[in-house]
Parts: structure tokens; sequence; C-alpha cells
């Protein structure tokens, strides 16, 4: 118990210290945290209406649509990654697990943050734990992030252990931690894949060049896809930032794989409209068909046409440009499907989300950064930093 | 089941329905706002303080330009998308035929409001404690052998409570018996699986702002699939996984002995 109070202690004490001799750039983001964080409270006395433009046409916003919806497909890092290295044998690749690991712990722990301002009572979100309803896929997706969140914190919890030099339950963890990964990459395909069926139940009001019963595997596939991506763009960033050396001779690989992912995605897609035959909206001559062009040509076939050259994935600049485009591309999907692809009736309030939203929404992300920035920088979470004497997980 | 035959052309649009609804569930006034639309209509759309809403439509029928009143509140479906959406069985079919919200159970996810085809249930927007508010067919009335408050005070008899069986009955028997009054469909006979409300009217539905591009099949049985898929994924996937890590694990083992025999 003293030893946990010791920890607590040290760990409040870094983090301050680290908010303390922070760069100008985390101290913008502190801010808007403030600010975010001050926009929350005032929905805590006031409703969700007065700090957004939710309304009764519009029940979800930007907050689904981005905080959730997306944060959930960016966290997909996470058990690729973790796939990747201990169930595929991709051990090389290993110096991008825990990075990887991090950012998707983080992702979920802002989409849950995200879910107590979008929740109108939040208070009651363990709810569905004990009020079963096997139906809802609501009910599937609150499981799903509950569970994999506690896989995620099992995943982390090496670097957390070492840190501290918690030798006995580092090696605990050893014995659980393969079980762990692959209830991992099972949670993660429910979960991935439940957020596209949230849409199932809208065959009317979804527009129906997004709208089709395998709306599940294709966020499964793309989420596969960004979480590749991500690894990519966050490890140059990350490289950027800190002044490390780029992992591009790792990094490339990646970059191999996600054309295979996206050619997938793009048969099904295609496919998918075909066998529907609603190929035809696509050339009508509005928001919706132009939103879902974006989505094809600079979601899909332009990082197809640039990954699947050599030379272009051993440029660094390069590779991210094209992982980018794989981010840009899933998250204009998730609008898409979410938002932008909605169809209300007329005489509905259209929606556009209020500043205060983008506020809050900017407050989650600058959350995440801080924090990242804190624990790459006091956590054994690179390689280097890594403990020498056992295997980075 | 029990149910409600909206006869729209019987009704005179005196909205004595909306004020009773506000008297027995107790729902405050609404400001009277202006929006461009149809004629008298306030308020535009249901909110939370709205359960039920005519709407004035200025349509053409049997040749001369005529106000067309349609009312809209939740259709009480047979198998109701927001029931089976709701994680926490917040939102249920009572074997009544109401469609009842349990205050306590929700936690405000909303997802109900975004999986209902008639845009029905509304929430408290500016509430720290908000609710999720609809029509709840005086389910409190019924209960104690009482009819619905707007069944109750509709002076022409546009709004019929009934047995669901016998209300179809009388819907097709005034569409055999007076063809040329009404559009030939009873709404909500086969809307996404039938609804508990049954709406006949004179001009075409569309026109007053029902959905007409509903799916016959229920809703909930859209995402049934996805989820009946959900054991086979893990089993499935939990061998897959499983035995792939096994065979890569024992290919490195087994490279690694010989490696060691080599050296021997």
């Amino acid at each position: 118990m003293n030893q946990l109070k010791a920890i607590v202690i040290a760990l409040v004490r870094e983090f301050i210290q680290f908010l303390r001799t922070s760069s100008v750039f985390l101290r913008i983001m502190m801010l808007i945290f403030v600010a975010g964080f001050a926009t929350i409270l005032y929905r805590y006395l006031f409703g969700i209406g007065a700090i957004s433009n939710l309304n009764d046409a519009y029940p979800w916003g930007l907050w689904i649509s981005f905080d959730v919806l997306c944060g959930v497909a960016l966290a997909a890092g996470g058990f690729t990654t973790a796939g990747a290295v201990h169930i595929f044998g991709g051990k090389k690749y290993e110096p991008l697990a825990r990075p990887a690991i991090l950012t998707a712990f983080l992702g979920y722990l802002l989409v849950i943050g995200a879910l107590w301002v979008d929740l109108g009572r939040p208070w009651k979100i363990w709810h569905p734990m004990v009020l079963w309803q096997p139906h809802s896929v609501m009910f599937e997706v609150g499981w799903c992030v509950m569970l994999y969140t506690i896989v995620l914190a099992i995943e982390f919890s090496p670097a957390f252990f070492e840190k501290f030099g918690l030798e006995k339950a580092r090696n605990a963890v050893r014995s659980f931690y393969v079980p762990g990964v692959i209830a991992g990459m099972i949670l993660s395909t429910l979960h991935q894949s439940s957020l596209g069926s949230l849409f199932l139940i809208v065959p009317h009001k979804l527009s129906p060049i997004w709208w089709t019963p395998i709306l599940p595997l294709m966020f499964f596939v793309s989420a596969v896809a960004v979480g590749l991506a991500m690894v990519i763009f966050e490890s140059t960033i990350a490289a950027k930032a800190f002044k490390r050396e780029s992992e591009i001779h790792l990094l490339k690989d990646f970059g191999r794989a996600i054309p295979w992912v996206l050619m997938v995605y793009l048969v099904m897609k295609i496919g998918d409209l075909v066998a529907r035959q609603q190929v035809m909206l696509l050339f009508e001559m509005n928001g919706m068909a132009v939103a879902f062009w974006i989505e094809l040509l600079v979601g899909i076939l332009l990082p197809i046409a640039i990954l699947t050259q050599r030379d272009a994935r051993e440029d660094g600049r390069i590779l991210f440009g094209a992982a980018s485009c794989v981010i840009l591309g899933v998250v204009l999907n998730r609008f898409n499907v979410s938002m932008i692809g909605m169809r209300s009736q007329a005489w509905q309030t259209p929606y556009f989300p209020h500043l205060l939203e983008f506020l809050v929404t900017a407050c989650v992300i600058a959350a995440g950064i801080i924090i990242y920035a804190y624990v790459v920088k006091h956590f054994p979470i690179w390689h280097e930093a890594a403990h020498s004497g056992h295997s980075a997980e | 089941m029990k149910g409600f035959l909206i006869d729209n052309s019987k009704c005179i649009g005196c909205r004595a329905c909306m004020v009773a609804c506000k008297q027995w569930n107790n729902l405050t006034a609404s400001k009277p706002v202006f929006f461009s639309g149809p004629g008298y209509q306030n308020p535009r759309d249901l909110d939370a303080n709205n359960f039920t809403l005519i709407t004035y439509n200025e349509l053409e029928t049997g040749g001369r330009m005529n106000w067309v009143f349609g009312n809209r509140r939740c259709m009480h479906c047979n198998d109701p998308g927001c029931a089976s959406a709701c994680p926490v069985k917040a939102l249920e079919k009572t074997p009544e035929g109401a469609v009842y919200w349990n205050a306590w159970k929700c936690i405000g996810c909303r997802y109900c409001m975004f999986a209902c085809p008639y845009h029905i249930p509304t929430f408290e927007w500016r509430s720290a404690n908000p609710e999720i508010r609809k029509c709840t067919m005086c389910y409190d009335r019924m209960k104690v052998g009482m009819v619905p408050s707007c069944a109750k005070v509709c002076p022409t008899g546009a709004i019929l409570f009934g047995e669901r069986a016998d209300l179809v009955a009388e819907a097709e028997s005034r569409l055999r018996n007076n063809p040329s009054a009404y559009v030939h469909q009873i709404y909500g006979k086969d809307e996404v699986g039938g609804t508990c409300v049954l709406i006949l009217s004179e001009a075409p539905f569309d026109q007053l702002g029902y959905p007409t591009d509903l799916p016959k099949r229920s809703l909930p049985s859209y995402t049934a699939q996805a989820m009946e898929a959900i054991p086979g994924v893990v089993v499935g996937l939990g061998l897959v996984l499983g035995i792939t890590y096994k065979l890569i694990n024992r290919r490195g083992e087994v490279a690694a002995a010989g490696e060691k025999g080599g050296r021997a």
C-alpha cells in the first residue's frame, strides 16, 4: 500500500514538473485544454444544447463523428501492431509496438473522456454492464470499449512496471501477455466493425452511397489500413518532434502492407455499389457524391498508387504523405457515414457544429498530445529507452 | 396490442389533442415561432414539450386547394428500432403496445433518436439531467383503463383508440366504403414491420411529411444479422490467432534448436 502511495506521489510530482518545464507548443495545448474543460463544466450545468448545435434532427454530431468514430479507428494501430509483433511473428517490428499501444490506449481513454461530454447522463455510463440489451449494437460497443481499454492497460503495463522496477508484476504480466494480445485483437475486430453496425439500423436515413449490409466489414478493413497508417504517421511526427532517429527501415514494410488492405477495401466498396446498383449516385452533382469521390481518390487510390512504388515507400516524407492520405480518407469516411451522408426531413433544423463543439474536440486532442508527450519522455516506450534486458512488449 | 387509427380526413385542425396531451403529461407551453413553411402550424416540429403535432399542409385535393392536416407522433412500432437500439433497455415495447421509456435506466446516448425512422424521440437539450421525451400512448392512463387523452378529446373522432387488429379492419372498411375520399393506403400497416398507429389520409402521405421510403422489414432485423455473427467471430478468430501463434512460435523454437544442434 505504501509502495502504491509512493508511486502515485512520484507520478504526480513528475507530471507537474513536466508541465512546468514544457515547450511553448505544449503550453498552447494546455491553454486549449483548460478552455475546453471550462466549456465542459458549463455543459454540466446548462445541458448539451448550451454548448452545441446538436438538435432533435441531428442527435449525433462532431463528437460522435470525430471523437468516437475517428478516435477508435485511429487507435487501430494498437491491435494491428501488437498482432503483427506478438502473434504473426514480426519480432523485428517490436520497436513500433509500444508507441502504437500507447497511442491506442490514450485513444481509448480519450474516447471514454469524450463520452463523458456527449452522453446525456454520463454518471450512468456503467448501466450497460448490468442492464443487458444484447440486441443493441450500442450495448456491444459499450462492452467492447470497456473490455478493450482493460486489455490495452494490460498491454501498456510492462512499460509502467519497468519504470518503477516492479519485477514481479512485470513477470506476472508476461505470463498472460499473448492471450491478452489475442483478446485485444478479437475485441478490436468486434469494436471496429460494430461501429459500422450502428448505422445498419438507418437504411432510410443514410444515403445508399454508404448504407450497405457489409458496413461493419468495411469499417473493420478500413480500420486495419488506418491503423497501419497511424503507426507511420505517429512515428514520423515523434521522430521529428523529439529529434529521434527515424524508424523508416521498419515503417516502409508497414507502407508496403497498406496497399493490400486498401485494395481489399476498394474492391468491397466498388463491388458493393455495383451489387446494390447504386453506382449512378456517384455521378450526381451533389455534396455527397463529391465527399465519396474525395474518400475514394485521396484516401484509397492515391495511397495505393504511391505505396506500390518501392522508391516512394523508402522516402520518409512520401511515406508520411501517403499515410496521411489514408488517415484523411478514413476520417472523411466516418464523417460521411455519420454526418454528411445523413438525410433529414425538410422541416428539420440542419446541423453544423458549434464553435464550442470544436473547442471540446480540440480539448480532447490537446489532452492526448500532452499525455503522450509526458509518457514518451518518462516511460520506457521507445526501444532505446526500453529496459535493455527485456524484450519490449 | 392497442393502437390508434388516425383519420386525417376527419381532422379539423383544432389542436385539442395537442392541448390535452400537454395537460395530461404536464408539458410546458411553447413559445410560438415564425418559420417558413406551412401556414398556421406551430411549433415547427415535435420537441421535448410537444409529443404530438398537427401539421398544416396546403395541398390540392379534389381539384381545389385545401388545408390537409397531418398528425405526427410516436408510431409505437410493432418491433421498434429505438427499443432494439437502446443499450440498457430504457425503451421497451410493452405488451399493451406502447413503447415506453424508463427514466432511471437511460444513459442519454441518443441512439434511439438516431435509429427512429419517424424522427420521434426528442431530448432535453438544455437540461443538466436530460430525459428522452416522446408520446407514451398515455401508458399511465391505459394502466387504469382510461383512453389516451388525445383520443378522448378529439371532437370529430379523427383519433380512434382500440385493439390494433380491430383498427386495421376499421381502416380497411373505410377505404372500401369510401374509396374516393382516401389515398388507398393504410400508413403504418406494413411500414418497418407495422406500427400501432395507423393513419388514413386524403392526400399522398409524402406530401404530408410522412417518410414513405421506409422498408417493410422491421429495423431491428437489419442489426440482428450483424449481432448474430459475434459468437462466430469470437470463437473463429480466437482459434485462428491461437493456432497461428502456436505454429509461428514453434517454427521459431525448432529453428533455434536446429541452430544449437548445428553448433554442437
